[in-house]
Protein backbone atom coordinates (compact mmCIF):
# COMPACT_ATOMS: atom_id res chain seq x y z
CA UNK A 1 0.00 0.00 0.00
CA UNK A 2 2.35 2.52 -1.27
CA UNK A 3 -0.11 5.40 -0.68
CA UNK A 4 -0.43 4.65 3.37
CA UNK A 5 1.89 7.41 3.77
CA UNK A 6 -0.10 9.83 2.76
CA UNK A 7 -2.84 8.58 5.08
CA UNK A 8 -1.15 9.40 8.21
CA UNK A 9 -3.88 7.97 10.68
CA UNK A 10 -5.50 5.39 8.89
CA UNK A 11 -4.54 1.94 10.33
CA UNK A 12 -3.05 -0.26 7.86
CA UNK A 13 -5.40 -3.52 9.01
CA UNK A 14 -7.48 -4.11 6.63
CA UNK A 15 -5.81 -3.55 2.96
CA UNK A 16 -8.34 -3.16 0.92
CA UNK A 17 -8.35 -0.75 -1.55
CA UNK A 18 -12.56 0.57 -1.01
CA UNK A 19 -11.55 0.70 2.56
CA UNK A 20 -8.61 2.89 2.22
CA UNK A 21 -10.73 5.58 0.26
CA UNK A 22 -13.63 5.22 2.24
CA UNK A 23 -11.13 5.70 5.08
CA UNK A 24 -9.57 8.95 3.61
CA UNK A 25 -12.88 10.41 2.61
CA UNK A 26 -14.10 9.73 6.23
CA UNK A 27 -10.42 11.68 6.96
CA UNK A 28 -10.89 14.62 5.15
CA UNK A 29 -15.08 15.15 6.29
CA UNK A 30 -14.01 18.26 7.98
CA UNK A 31 -11.58 21.06 9.72
CA UNK A 32 -10.12 19.52 12.29
CA UNK A 33 -11.31 16.63 12.82
CA UNK A 34 -7.97 14.81 12.58
CA UNK A 35 -7.86 11.25 14.37
CA UNK A 36 -5.63 10.32 17.14
CA UNK A 37 -2.27 11.40 15.36
CA UNK A 38 -3.39 12.74 12.17
CA UNK A 39 -2.75 15.83 11.14
CA UNK A 40 -5.65 18.27 11.28
CA UNK A 41 -7.67 17.75 7.36
CA UNK A 42 -8.03 21.63 7.09
CA UNK A 43 -9.22 22.73 3.73
CA UNK A 44 -11.44 19.46 3.12
CA UNK A 45 -13.33 21.67 -0.01
CA UNK A 46 -10.77 20.25 -2.32
CA UNK A 47 -10.58 17.01 -2.55
CA UNK A 48 -7.16 14.86 -1.61
CA UNK A 49 -4.59 13.71 -4.09
CA UNK A 50 -5.44 10.17 -3.94
CA UNK A 51 -9.20 9.98 -3.51
CA UNK A 52 -11.44 8.85 -6.50
CA UNK A 53 -13.15 12.24 -7.38
CA UNK A 54 -16.41 10.01 -8.22
CA UNK A 55 -16.64 9.11 -4.11
CA UNK A 56 -15.30 12.77 -3.10
CA UNK A 57 -18.13 14.23 -5.09
CA UNK A 58 -20.59 11.71 -3.52
CA UNK A 59 -19.84 12.67 -0.09
CA UNK A 60 -18.44 16.59 -0.31
CA UNK A 61 -21.97 17.99 0.15
CA UNK A 62 -23.70 15.63 2.34
CA UNK A 63 -24.78 16.75 5.23
CA UNK A 64 -24.47 13.15 7.12
CA UNK A 65 -20.73 12.64 6.04
CA UNK A 66 -19.32 16.24 6.22
CA UNK A 67 -19.45 17.99 9.65
CA UNK A 68 -18.29 20.65 7.69
CA UNK A 69 -21.06 20.71 5.30
CA UNK A 70 -24.07 20.00 7.16
CA UNK A 71 -23.63 23.71 8.30
CA UNK A 72 -24.13 24.45 4.31
CA UNK A 73 -26.49 21.55 2.88
CA UNK A 74 -29.57 20.30 4.27
CA UNK A 75 -31.51 17.19 4.28
CA UNK A 76 -34.97 16.12 4.84
CA UNK A 77 -36.98 12.95 5.88
CA UNK A 78 -40.13 11.76 5.06
CA UNK A 79 -42.33 9.50 6.70
CA UNK A 80 -43.62 6.44 4.40
CA UNK A 81 -42.83 3.51 5.89
CA UNK A 82 -44.54 2.78 9.10
CA UNK A 83 -44.22 -0.89 9.42
CA UNK A 84 -41.32 -2.67 11.07
CA UNK A 85 -39.81 -6.14 11.33
CA UNK A 86 -38.06 -6.40 14.76
CA UNK A 87 -38.46 -4.81 18.16
CA UNK A 88 -36.13 -2.54 20.16
CA UNK A 89 -36.12 -1.90 23.94
CA UNK A 90 -36.18 1.73 23.16
CA UNK A 91 -38.78 2.34 20.74
CA UNK A 92 -42.01 3.03 21.32
CA UNK A 93 -43.86 2.29 17.85
CA UNK A 94 -46.05 5.22 18.18
CA UNK A 95 -43.70 7.73 17.97
CA UNK A 96 -40.58 7.57 15.78
CA UNK A 97 -38.25 5.04 15.18
CA UNK A 98 -35.25 5.79 17.49
CA UNK A 99 -32.63 4.60 14.27
CA UNK A 100 -33.17 8.06 12.79
CA UNK A 101 -34.89 10.49 15.16
CA UNK A 102 -36.04 11.01 18.67
CA UNK A 103 -38.39 8.79 20.82
CA UNK A 104 -41.69 10.94 21.68
CA UNK A 105 -42.35 12.70 18.34
CA UNK A 106 -44.72 11.51 16.07
CA UNK A 107 -44.13 12.61 12.39
CA UNK A 108 -46.79 12.59 9.48
CA UNK A 109 -47.31 9.44 7.52
CA UNK A 110 -47.48 10.18 4.16
CA UNK A 111 -48.02 7.91 0.64
CA UNK A 112 -45.33 7.55 -1.89
CA UNK A 113 -47.39 10.45 -3.91
CA UNK A 114 -47.35 12.97 -1.37
CA UNK A 115 -44.19 12.36 0.14
CA UNK A 116 -42.60 13.09 -3.62
CA UNK A 117 -44.54 16.22 -4.15
CA UNK A 118 -43.23 17.52 -0.55
CA UNK A 119 -40.05 16.91 -1.81
CA UNK A 120 -39.97 18.15 -4.63
CA UNK A 121 -41.39 21.19 -2.57
CA UNK A 122 -39.13 21.25 -0.32
CA UNK A 123 -36.52 21.20 -2.86
CA UNK A 124 -37.31 24.06 -4.93
CA UNK A 125 -37.92 26.75 -1.77
CA UNK A 126 -34.26 25.62 -0.51
CA UNK A 127 -32.07 24.95 -2.88
CA UNK A 128 -29.39 23.61 -0.52
CA UNK A 129 -31.61 20.12 0.25
CA UNK A 130 -29.63 18.02 -1.26
CA UNK A 131 -30.46 14.23 0.55
CA UNK A 132 -33.70 12.59 1.12
CA UNK A 133 -33.84 9.97 3.53
CA UNK A 134 -36.74 7.59 4.46
CA UNK A 135 -37.50 8.06 7.75
CA UNK A 136 -39.06 6.41 10.89
CA UNK A 137 -41.69 5.04 12.43
CA UNK A 138 -40.79 1.78 10.91
CA UNK A 139 -38.03 0.37 8.69
CA UNK A 140 -37.83 1.43 4.97
CA UNK A 141 -36.79 -2.14 3.66
CA UNK A 142 -39.96 -3.22 5.87
CA UNK A 143 -42.28 -1.49 3.48
CA UNK A 144 -39.90 -1.94 0.36
CA UNK A 145 -43.00 -1.17 -1.96
CA UNK A 146 -43.81 1.83 -0.19
CA UNK A 147 -39.77 3.25 -0.14
CA UNK A 148 -38.73 2.15 -3.90
CA UNK A 149 -41.96 4.10 -5.16
CA UNK A 150 -40.77 7.39 -3.19
CA UNK A 151 -37.43 6.86 -4.71
CA UNK A 152 -38.60 5.93 -8.41
CA UNK A 153 -41.16 9.31 -8.08
CA UNK A 154 -38.70 11.75 -6.80
CA UNK A 155 -35.55 10.32 -8.92
CA UNK A 156 -37.96 11.16 -12.25
CA UNK A 157 -38.36 15.17 -11.62
CA UNK A 158 -35.55 15.82 -9.42
CA UNK A 159 -32.44 13.19 -10.50
CA UNK A 160 -29.93 15.23 -8.08
CA UNK A 161 -31.10 14.64 -5.30
CA UNK A 162 -29.03 12.05 -3.51
CA UNK A 163 -31.38 9.02 -1.86
CA UNK A 164 -30.41 7.40 0.89
CA UNK A 165 -32.25 4.44 3.24
CA UNK A 166 -31.69 3.94 7.09
CA UNK A 167 -32.62 0.13 8.21
CA UNK A 168 -31.84 -1.95 11.36
CA UNK A 169 -30.90 -4.28 8.22
CA UNK A 170 -33.03 -7.74 9.18
CA UNK A 171 -34.00 -7.29 5.43
CA UNK A 172 -31.27 -5.34 4.00
CA UNK A 173 -29.66 -9.02 2.20
CA UNK A 174 -32.58 -9.47 0.20
CA UNK A 175 -32.91 -5.78 -1.06
CA UNK A 176 -29.62 -5.04 -2.16
CA UNK A 177 -29.88 -5.42 -5.54
CA UNK A 178 -33.03 -3.88 -5.89
CA UNK A 179 -31.60 -0.66 -3.82
CA UNK A 180 -28.11 -1.05 -6.11
CA UNK A 181 -30.39 -0.12 -9.08
CA UNK A 182 -31.47 2.75 -7.77
CA UNK A 183 -29.10 6.15 -7.04
CA UNK A 184 -28.90 4.88 -3.94
CA UNK A 185 -26.03 7.46 -2.29
CA UNK A 186 -25.55 5.52 0.80
CA UNK A 187 -27.43 3.39 3.56
CA UNK A 188 -27.07 3.44 7.20
CA UNK A 189 -27.57 0.31 9.29
CA UNK A 190 -28.54 0.71 12.95
CA UNK A 191 -25.78 -1.69 14.78
CA UNK A 192 -25.53 -1.69 18.22
CA UNK A 193 -24.37 -5.06 18.77
CA UNK A 194 -22.43 -8.00 17.52
CA UNK A 195 -23.10 -10.57 19.66
CA UNK A 196 -26.41 -12.29 20.26
CA UNK A 197 -25.62 -12.30 23.99
CA UNK A 198 -25.97 -8.60 24.04
CA UNK A 199 -28.42 -8.63 21.71
CA UNK A 200 -31.28 -10.34 23.49
CA UNK A 201 -31.09 -7.46 25.95
CA UNK A 202 -32.00 -4.78 23.19
CA UNK A 203 -34.52 -6.56 20.62
CA UNK A 204 -37.39 -8.46 22.78
CA UNK A 205 -38.06 -9.90 19.04
CA UNK A 206 -38.15 -9.62 15.46
CA UNK A 207 -40.37 -10.96 12.62
CA UNK A 208 -38.79 -12.57 9.70
CA UNK A 209 -39.58 -16.27 7.50
CA UNK A 210 -43.61 -15.71 9.03
CA UNK A 211 -42.56 -16.40 12.22
CA UNK A 212 -41.67 -14.43 15.64
CA UNK A 213 -38.31 -15.27 16.82
CA UNK A 214 -37.44 -14.09 20.54
CA UNK A 215 -34.21 -14.03 22.69
CA UNK A 216 -30.79 -15.34 21.20
CA UNK A 217 -32.19 -16.78 18.59
CA UNK A 218 -33.61 -13.05 17.34
CA UNK A 219 -30.39 -11.48 18.13
CA UNK A 220 -28.62 -13.84 16.09
CA UNK A 221 -30.36 -13.81 13.08
CA UNK A 222 -30.73 -10.10 12.90
CA UNK A 223 -26.84 -9.88 13.30
CA UNK A 224 -25.69 -11.87 11.02
CA UNK A 225 -28.48 -10.21 8.41
CA UNK A 226 -27.27 -6.94 9.63
CA UNK A 227 -23.27 -8.46 8.84
CA UNK A 228 -24.03 -9.71 5.40
CA UNK A 229 -25.43 -6.94 4.39
CA UNK A 230 -23.44 -4.36 5.20
CA UNK A 231 -20.58 -6.70 3.19
CA UNK A 232 -23.03 -6.87 0.29
CA UNK A 233 -23.02 -3.47 0.06
CA UNK A 234 -19.27 -2.46 0.59
CA UNK A 235 -19.24 -5.27 -2.31
CA UNK A 236 -21.33 -2.92 -4.64
CA UNK A 237 -19.57 0.26 -3.65
CA UNK A 238 -22.58 1.71 -1.92
CA UNK A 239 -21.12 3.49 0.82
CA UNK A 240 -22.60 2.43 4.20
CA UNK A 241 -22.74 4.30 7.56
CA UNK A 242 -23.42 2.50 11.00
CA UNK A 243 -25.37 3.70 13.69
CA UNK A 244 -25.07 2.50 17.28
CA UNK A 245 -26.97 3.40 20.40
CA UNK A 246 -25.05 3.89 23.37
CA UNK A 247 -27.30 2.12 26.30
CA UNK A 248 -24.66 2.14 29.12
CA UNK A 249 -24.24 -0.98 31.51
CA UNK A 250 -25.70 -3.26 27.99
CA UNK A 251 -23.71 -2.20 25.39
CA UNK A 252 -21.77 0.69 26.29
CA UNK A 253 -17.90 -1.05 26.04
CA UNK A 254 -19.58 -3.49 23.33
CA UNK A 255 -19.44 -1.13 21.16
CA UNK A 256 -15.75 -0.90 20.77
CA UNK A 257 -16.37 -4.44 19.02
CA UNK A 258 -19.01 -2.98 16.71
CA UNK A 259 -16.84 0.00 15.99
CA UNK A 260 -13.88 -2.94 14.90
CA UNK A 261 -16.57 -5.37 13.63
CA UNK A 262 -18.34 -3.08 11.15
CA UNK A 263 -14.85 -1.17 10.09
CA UNK A 264 -13.42 -4.43 8.54
CA UNK A 265 -16.64 -4.71 6.65
CA UNK A 266 -15.79 -1.28 4.72
CA UNK A 267 -18.31 0.88 6.67
CA UNK A 268 -17.05 4.00 6.33
CA UNK A 269 -18.10 6.22 9.32
CA UNK A 270 -19.46 5.02 12.41
CA UNK A 271 -22.41 7.26 14.24
CA UNK A 272 -22.54 6.38 18.15
CA UNK A 273 -25.70 8.40 19.42
CA UNK A 274 -26.60 8.70 23.09
CA UNK A 275 -30.19 6.58 24.05
CA UNK A 276 -32.44 8.99 24.98
CA UNK A 277 -34.81 7.43 27.69
CA UNK A 278 -37.60 8.74 30.17
CA UNK A 279 -41.16 6.76 31.20
CA UNK A 280 -43.12 9.13 28.97
CA UNK A 281 -41.66 7.72 25.85
CA UNK A 282 -43.60 4.43 26.99
CA UNK A 283 -40.68 2.34 25.90
CA UNK A 284 -39.12 -0.91 27.77
CA UNK A 285 -35.94 1.31 28.10
CA UNK A 286 -37.80 4.25 29.54
CA UNK A 287 -40.50 2.05 32.00
CA UNK A 288 -37.55 -0.04 33.54
CA UNK A 289 -35.44 3.10 34.12
CA UNK A 290 -32.43 2.46 31.95
CA UNK A 291 -30.93 5.72 31.54
CA UNK A 292 -28.87 7.23 29.15
CA UNK A 293 -25.41 8.07 28.58
CA UNK A 294 -23.87 11.71 29.65
CA UNK A 295 -22.17 14.33 27.37
CA UNK A 296 -18.79 12.93 28.88
CA UNK A 297 -19.79 9.00 28.74
CA UNK A 298 -20.49 9.54 25.44
CA UNK A 299 -17.39 11.79 23.89
CA UNK A 300 -15.31 8.95 26.44
CA UNK A 301 -16.51 6.32 24.11
CA UNK A 302 -16.59 7.83 20.57
CA UNK A 303 -12.66 9.28 21.89
CA UNK A 304 -12.03 5.64 22.13
CA UNK A 305 -13.52 4.76 19.05
CA UNK A 306 -12.12 7.26 17.10
CA UNK A 307 -8.14 6.19 16.82
CA UNK A 308 -10.03 2.60 15.13
CA UNK A 309 -11.72 4.71 12.17
CA UNK A 310 -14.20 7.72 11.59
CA UNK A 311 -16.62 8.78 14.44
CA UNK A 312 -19.57 10.42 13.17
CA UNK A 313 -20.29 13.28 15.99
CA UNK A 314 -23.13 15.38 14.71
CA UNK A 315 -25.63 13.84 14.36
CA UNK A 316 -28.63 15.56 16.13
CA UNK A 317 -30.90 12.51 16.04
CA UNK A 318 -33.19 15.39 14.10
CA UNK A 319 -36.85 15.32 13.85
CA UNK A 320 -37.62 12.88 11.44
CA UNK A 321 -39.77 15.49 9.18
CA UNK A 322 -37.72 18.01 10.14
CA UNK A 323 -37.04 20.88 6.74
CA UNK A 324 -34.79 23.10 5.95
CA UNK A 325 -30.92 23.02 7.64
CA UNK A 326 -30.25 20.77 9.98
CA UNK A 327 -31.85 21.73 13.07
CA UNK A 328 -33.69 24.58 11.47
CA UNK A 329 -37.26 23.43 11.20
CA UNK A 330 -39.98 24.51 8.56
CA UNK A 331 -42.02 22.06 8.44
CA UNK A 332 -44.79 23.76 8.95
CA UNK A 333 -44.55 25.75 5.85
CA UNK A 334 -44.97 22.20 4.23
CA UNK A 335 -47.90 20.58 5.08
CA UNK A 336 -49.23 17.84 3.21
CA UNK A 337 -52.00 20.35 2.88
CA UNK A 338 -50.12 23.17 1.60
CA UNK A 339 -47.74 20.98 -0.84
CA UNK A 340 -50.77 19.50 -2.32
CA UNK A 341 -51.87 22.84 -3.72
CA UNK A 342 -48.51 24.26 -4.15
CA UNK A 343 -47.55 24.81 -7.83
CA UNK A 344 -44.10 23.35 -8.01
CA UNK A 345 -41.16 24.17 -10.45
CA UNK A 346 -38.45 22.32 -10.01
CA UNK A 347 -35.19 24.73 -10.70
CA UNK A 348 -32.65 22.41 -11.29
CA UNK A 349 -30.19 25.16 -13.03
CA UNK A 350 -31.51 27.31 -10.05
CA UNK A 351 -30.34 24.72 -7.37
CA UNK A 352 -27.39 24.23 -8.92
CA UNK A 353 -25.89 27.58 -9.29
CA UNK A 354 -26.56 28.31 -5.01
CA UNK A 355 -25.09 24.98 -4.63
CA UNK A 356 -21.90 26.41 -6.30
CA UNK A 357 -22.09 29.58 -4.27
CA UNK A 358 -22.25 27.98 -0.75
CA UNK A 359 -18.99 25.84 -1.79
CA UNK A 360 -17.31 29.19 -2.40
CA UNK A 361 -19.18 30.10 1.39
CA UNK A 362 -17.56 26.75 2.87
CA UNK A 363 -13.94 27.62 1.27
CA UNK A 364 -14.10 30.93 2.81
CA UNK A 365 -14.53 29.24 5.99
CA UNK A 366 -12.06 26.96 5.81
CA UNK A 367 -9.55 29.13 4.18
CA UNK A 368 -9.86 31.92 7.08
CA UNK A 369 -9.41 29.17 10.06
CA UNK A 370 -6.10 28.41 7.99
CA UNK A 371 -5.12 31.79 8.51
CA UNK A 372 -5.85 32.16 12.01
CA UNK A 373 -4.04 28.80 12.97
CA UNK A 374 -1.05 30.50 12.32
CA UNK A 375 0.61 31.33 15.50
CA UNK A 376 -1.02 28.64 17.14
CA UNK A 377 0.90 25.45 15.43
CA UNK A 378 4.31 26.80 17.13
CA UNK A 379 2.46 26.64 21.23
CA UNK A 380 3.23 24.10 22.88
CA UNK A 381 0.25 23.37 25.44
CA UNK A 382 -1.63 20.44 26.19
CA UNK A 383 -4.42 22.41 27.11
CA UNK A 384 -8.23 21.78 25.58
CA UNK A 385 -11.02 22.99 26.32
CA UNK A 386 -15.16 23.05 24.98
CA UNK A 387 -16.85 25.90 24.22
CA UNK A 388 -20.61 25.81 23.04
CA UNK A 389 -21.43 27.96 19.98
CA UNK A 390 -25.28 29.27 19.01
CA UNK A 391 -25.09 29.32 15.30
CA UNK A 392 -28.14 29.02 12.45
CA UNK A 393 -25.41 27.73 9.69
CA UNK A 394 -23.36 28.98 7.34
CA UNK A 395 -20.19 28.32 9.28
CA UNK A 396 -21.02 31.53 11.62
CA UNK A 397 -21.89 32.27 15.05
CA UNK A 398 -25.20 33.92 14.07
CA UNK A 399 -27.89 32.98 16.74
CA UNK A 400 -28.99 34.86 19.83
CA UNK A 401 -28.15 33.03 23.49
CA UNK A 402 -31.90 33.15 24.06
CA UNK A 403 -33.02 31.51 20.58
CA UNK A 404 -30.94 28.73 20.81
CA UNK A 405 -32.58 25.38 20.59
CA UNK A 406 -29.29 23.56 20.45
CA UNK A 407 -25.32 24.44 20.77
CA UNK A 408 -22.57 22.97 18.60
CA UNK A 409 -19.30 21.97 21.08
CA UNK A 410 -16.08 22.44 19.48
CA UNK A 411 -12.69 20.83 21.10
CA UNK A 412 -10.18 23.18 21.21
CA UNK A 413 -6.52 22.57 21.70
CA UNK A 414 -3.28 23.53 19.60
CA UNK A 415 -4.47 21.65 16.83
CA UNK A 416 -6.80 23.80 16.19
CA UNK A 417 -10.79 23.32 16.67
CA UNK A 418 -12.49 20.33 16.54
CA UNK A 419 -16.11 19.77 16.37
CA UNK A 420 -17.91 17.22 18.72
CA UNK A 421 -21.42 17.06 18.94
CA UNK A 422 -24.51 19.23 19.79
CA UNK A 423 -26.53 19.49 22.96
CA UNK A 424 -29.72 20.27 22.67
CA UNK A 425 -31.39 22.70 25.00
CA UNK A 426 -34.87 24.33 25.84
CA UNK A 427 -35.34 27.36 23.98
CA UNK A 428 -34.49 29.89 26.74
CA UNK A 429 -36.05 32.50 25.18
CA UNK A 430 -39.89 32.23 24.26
CA UNK A 431 -41.52 35.28 22.60
CA UNK A 432 -39.10 37.85 23.51
CA UNK A 433 -38.18 37.55 27.15
CA UNK A 434 -36.40 34.75 28.60
CA UNK A 435 -37.72 32.45 31.20
CA UNK A 436 -36.01 32.12 34.57
CA UNK A 437 -36.63 28.35 34.99
CA UNK A 438 -34.91 27.61 31.32
CA UNK A 439 -31.33 28.98 32.03
CA UNK A 440 -30.27 26.39 34.47
CA UNK A 441 -31.30 23.42 32.12
CA UNK A 442 -28.43 25.19 29.55
CA UNK A 443 -26.52 25.81 31.66
CA UNK A 444 -26.61 22.03 32.70
CA UNK A 445 -26.43 21.28 28.73
CA UNK A 446 -23.51 23.22 28.10
CA UNK A 447 -21.30 22.69 31.97
CA UNK A 448 -18.39 21.07 30.34
CA UNK A 449 -17.67 24.47 28.10
CA UNK A 450 -15.64 27.28 29.23
CA UNK A 451 -17.11 29.67 26.97
CA UNK A 452 -20.60 30.31 24.84
CA UNK A 453 -19.93 31.91 21.38
CA UNK A 454 -23.31 33.78 20.69
CA UNK A 455 -24.46 37.04 18.43
CA UNK A 456 -26.11 38.32 20.99
CA UNK A 457 -26.59 37.98 25.27
CA UNK A 458 -28.99 39.79 27.67
CA UNK A 459 -27.72 40.85 31.04
CA UNK A 460 -29.35 38.47 33.17
CA UNK A 461 -27.63 35.41 31.51
CA UNK A 462 -24.60 36.60 30.76
CA UNK A 463 -24.19 37.08 34.69
CA UNK A 464 -25.81 33.39 35.33
CA UNK A 465 -23.44 32.26 33.20
CA UNK A 466 -20.32 33.77 34.55
CA UNK A 467 -21.35 32.70 38.01
CA UNK A 468 -20.94 29.11 36.89
CA UNK A 469 -17.86 29.79 35.29
CA UNK A 470 -18.81 29.58 31.24
CA UNK A 471 -17.62 32.54 29.75
CA UNK A 472 -20.22 34.81 27.54
CA UNK A 473 -18.58 35.94 24.12
CA UNK A 474 -20.64 38.07 21.95
CA UNK A 475 -17.29 39.99 20.28
CA UNK A 476 -17.07 37.34 17.24
CA UNK A 477 -20.93 38.02 16.56
CA UNK A 478 -21.60 36.86 12.97
CA UNK A 479 -18.10 35.99 12.52
CA UNK A 480 -16.56 32.52 11.39
CA UNK A 481 -16.76 29.58 13.99
CA UNK A 482 -13.69 28.09 13.65
CA UNK A 483 -11.70 31.04 13.11
CA UNK A 484 -12.53 32.78 16.05
CA UNK A 485 -13.09 29.42 17.69
CA UNK A 486 -8.56 29.63 16.86
CA UNK A 487 -8.69 33.46 18.03
CA UNK A 488 -10.03 32.65 21.36
CA UNK A 489 -7.92 29.97 22.31
CA UNK A 490 -4.90 31.63 21.62
CA UNK A 491 -6.15 34.50 23.90
CA UNK A 492 -7.29 32.06 26.63
CA UNK A 493 -3.60 30.42 26.09
CA UNK A 494 -2.19 33.66 27.00
CA UNK A 495 -4.30 34.54 30.08
CA UNK A 496 -3.22 30.99 31.42
CA UNK A 497 0.49 31.77 30.75
CA UNK A 498 0.44 35.48 32.32
CA UNK A 499 -1.78 33.80 35.20
CA UNK A 500 -4.92 36.23 34.15
CA UNK A 501 -6.93 33.03 33.77
CA UNK A 502 -6.23 29.53 36.25
CA UNK A 503 -7.24 26.46 33.90
CA UNK A 504 -9.74 24.35 35.72
CA UNK A 505 -10.92 20.83 34.24
CA UNK A 506 -15.03 21.50 33.93
CA UNK A 507 -17.53 19.09 35.25
CA UNK A 508 -19.80 16.89 33.08
CA UNK A 509 -22.84 17.84 30.94
CA UNK A 510 -26.29 16.73 30.52
CA UNK A 511 -27.61 15.36 27.12
CA UNK A 512 -31.44 16.74 27.05
CA UNK A 513 -34.02 13.82 27.71
CA UNK A 514 -36.92 13.91 25.42
CA UNK A 515 -36.74 17.78 24.39
CA UNK A 516 -39.64 18.47 22.17
CA UNK A 517 -42.13 16.29 23.41
CA UNK A 518 -45.31 19.00 23.59
CA UNK A 519 -43.88 20.48 20.27
CA UNK B 1 -63.19 -17.93 15.13
CA UNK B 2 -61.55 -15.41 13.28
CA UNK B 3 -59.07 -12.94 14.54
CA UNK B 4 -59.48 -8.81 14.89
CA UNK B 5 -58.21 -5.89 15.97
CA UNK B 6 -58.43 -3.64 19.20
CA UNK B 7 -58.52 -0.92 17.04
CA UNK B 8 -57.58 1.41 19.72
CA UNK B 9 -54.54 -0.71 20.71
CA UNK B 10 -53.81 -0.34 16.81
CA UNK B 11 -51.04 2.00 15.68
CA UNK B 12 -51.95 2.22 12.26
CA UNK B 13 -48.35 0.87 11.21
CA UNK B 14 -49.51 -1.15 8.67
CA UNK B 15 -47.07 -3.87 9.33
CA UNK B 16 -50.29 -6.86 9.38
CA UNK B 17 -51.54 -5.66 6.01
CA UNK B 18 -49.00 -7.65 3.62
CA UNK B 19 -48.43 -10.48 5.58
CA UNK B 20 -51.99 -11.83 6.05
CA UNK B 21 -52.40 -14.48 3.10
CA UNK B 22 -55.88 -13.89 3.01
CA UNK B 23 -55.98 -10.04 2.13
CA UNK B 24 -57.85 -9.74 5.05
CA UNK B 25 -56.74 -6.89 6.51
CA UNK B 26 -57.03 -3.10 5.48
CA UNK B 27 -57.26 0.58 6.77
CA UNK B 28 -60.33 2.32 7.67
CA UNK B 29 -60.53 5.22 9.50
CA UNK B 30 -57.34 5.51 10.56
CA UNK B 31 -56.96 1.99 11.78
CA UNK B 32 -56.43 -1.29 10.14
CA UNK B 33 -59.37 -4.04 10.55
CA UNK B 34 -59.74 -7.92 9.80
CA UNK B 35 -62.60 -8.71 7.43
CA UNK B 36 -63.74 -12.12 9.26
CA UNK B 37 -65.36 -14.11 6.62
CA UNK B 38 -61.94 -13.77 4.90
CA UNK B 39 -59.60 -14.87 8.06
CA UNK B 40 -58.52 -18.39 8.06
CA UNK B 41 -56.52 -18.14 11.26
CA UNK B 42 -53.59 -18.83 9.12
CA UNK B 43 -54.66 -21.97 9.30
CA UNK B 44 -53.57 -24.12 6.41
CA UNK B 45 -50.78 -20.95 5.41
CA UNK B 46 -48.28 -20.77 8.72
CA UNK B 47 -47.71 -22.02 12.13
CA UNK B 48 -48.55 -18.73 13.56
CA UNK B 49 -51.15 -15.86 12.59
CA UNK B 50 -48.98 -13.52 10.73
CA UNK B 51 -51.26 -10.63 12.04
CA UNK B 52 -50.13 -11.24 15.51
CA UNK B 53 -46.52 -12.14 14.99
CA UNK B 54 -45.89 -8.91 13.08
CA UNK B 55 -47.68 -6.72 14.99
CA UNK B 56 -45.91 -4.21 17.71
CA UNK B 57 -48.35 -3.68 20.19
CA UNK B 58 -49.11 -6.95 22.26
CA UNK B 59 -52.64 -8.52 22.59
CA UNK B 60 -53.94 -6.33 19.75
CA UNK B 61 -54.53 -8.89 16.92
CA UNK B 62 -56.90 -11.31 18.99
CA UNK B 63 -59.50 -13.79 18.65
CA UNK B 64 -63.06 -12.95 17.70
CA UNK B 65 -65.48 -14.53 20.08
CA UNK B 66 -68.27 -13.32 18.44
CA UNK B 67 -67.30 -15.20 15.00
CA UNK B 68 -67.97 -18.93 14.23
CA UNK B 69 -64.58 -20.84 14.33
CA UNK B 70 -62.42 -21.24 11.12
CA UNK B 71 -62.85 -24.79 9.12
CA UNK B 72 -60.54 -25.60 7.23
CA UNK B 73 -62.17 -26.47 3.34
S1 LIG C 1 -36.06 -0.58 13.92
FE1 LIG C 1 -36.82 1.48 14.31
S2 LIG C 1 -39.07 1.33 14.15
FE2 LIG C 1 -38.25 -0.73 14.33
S3 LIG C 1 -38.41 -1.15 16.49
FE3 LIG C 1 -36.31 -0.45 16.12
S4 LIG C 1 -36.36 1.75 16.49
FE4 LIG C 1 -38.49 1.07 16.29
S1 LIG D 1 -54.87 -14.53 11.42
FE1 LIG D 1 -53.83 -14.78 9.45
S2 LIG D 1 -55.52 -14.86 8.01
FE2 LIG D 1 -56.37 -13.97 9.86
S3 LIG D 1 -56.13 -11.78 9.59
FE3 LIG D 1 -54.33 -12.48 10.71
S4 LIG D 1 -52.85 -12.81 9.10
FE4 LIG D 1 -54.83 -12.74 8.07
S1 LIG E 1 -49.56 -4.59 12.93
FE1 LIG E 1 -50.79 -4.14 14.74
S2 LIG E 1 -50.48 -1.96 15.11
FE2 LIG E 1 -49.79 -2.37 13.03
S3 LIG E 1 -51.57 -1.92 11.75
FE3 LIG E 1 -51.62 -4.10 12.21
S4 LIG E 1 -52.88 -4.26 14.04
FE4 LIG E 1 -52.31 -2.14 13.84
Amino acid sequence: MDNQASVASVESGQGKPLDQVLQQIAEHKGCGTSSEGGKASCGSSTAPEDMDPAIWEKVKNHPCYSEEAHHHFARMHVAVAPACNIQCNYCNRKYDCANESRPGVVSEKLTPEQASRKVLAVASTIPQMTVLGIAGPGDPLANPEKTFKTFELVAETAPDIKLCVSTNGLALPEHVERLSQFNIDHVTITINMVDPEVGQHIYPWIFWKNKRWKGIDAARILHEHQMRGLEMLTERGILCKVNSVMIPGINDKHLVEVNKAVKSRGAFLHNIMPLISAPEHGTVFGLNGQRGPTAQELKALQDSCEGEMNMMRHCRQCRADAVGLLGEDRSSEFSTEKVMEMDIQYDAEGRKAYQEKVEEERQATVLAKQAEMAGLEAEFSDLKVLIAVATKGHGRINEHFGHAQEFQIYELSTQGSKFVGHRRVDLYCQGGYGEEDTLPTVIRAINDCVAVFVAKIGGCPKDSLKAAGIDPVDKYAHEFIEQSAVKYFKEYLAKVKSGEVVHEVRGDADIRQGAYIAA
Amino acid sequence: MAYKIISSQCTACSACEPECPNNAIREKDGTFIIKPEKCSECIGYFDEPQCVAVCPVDDTCVIDNSYPRYVAA
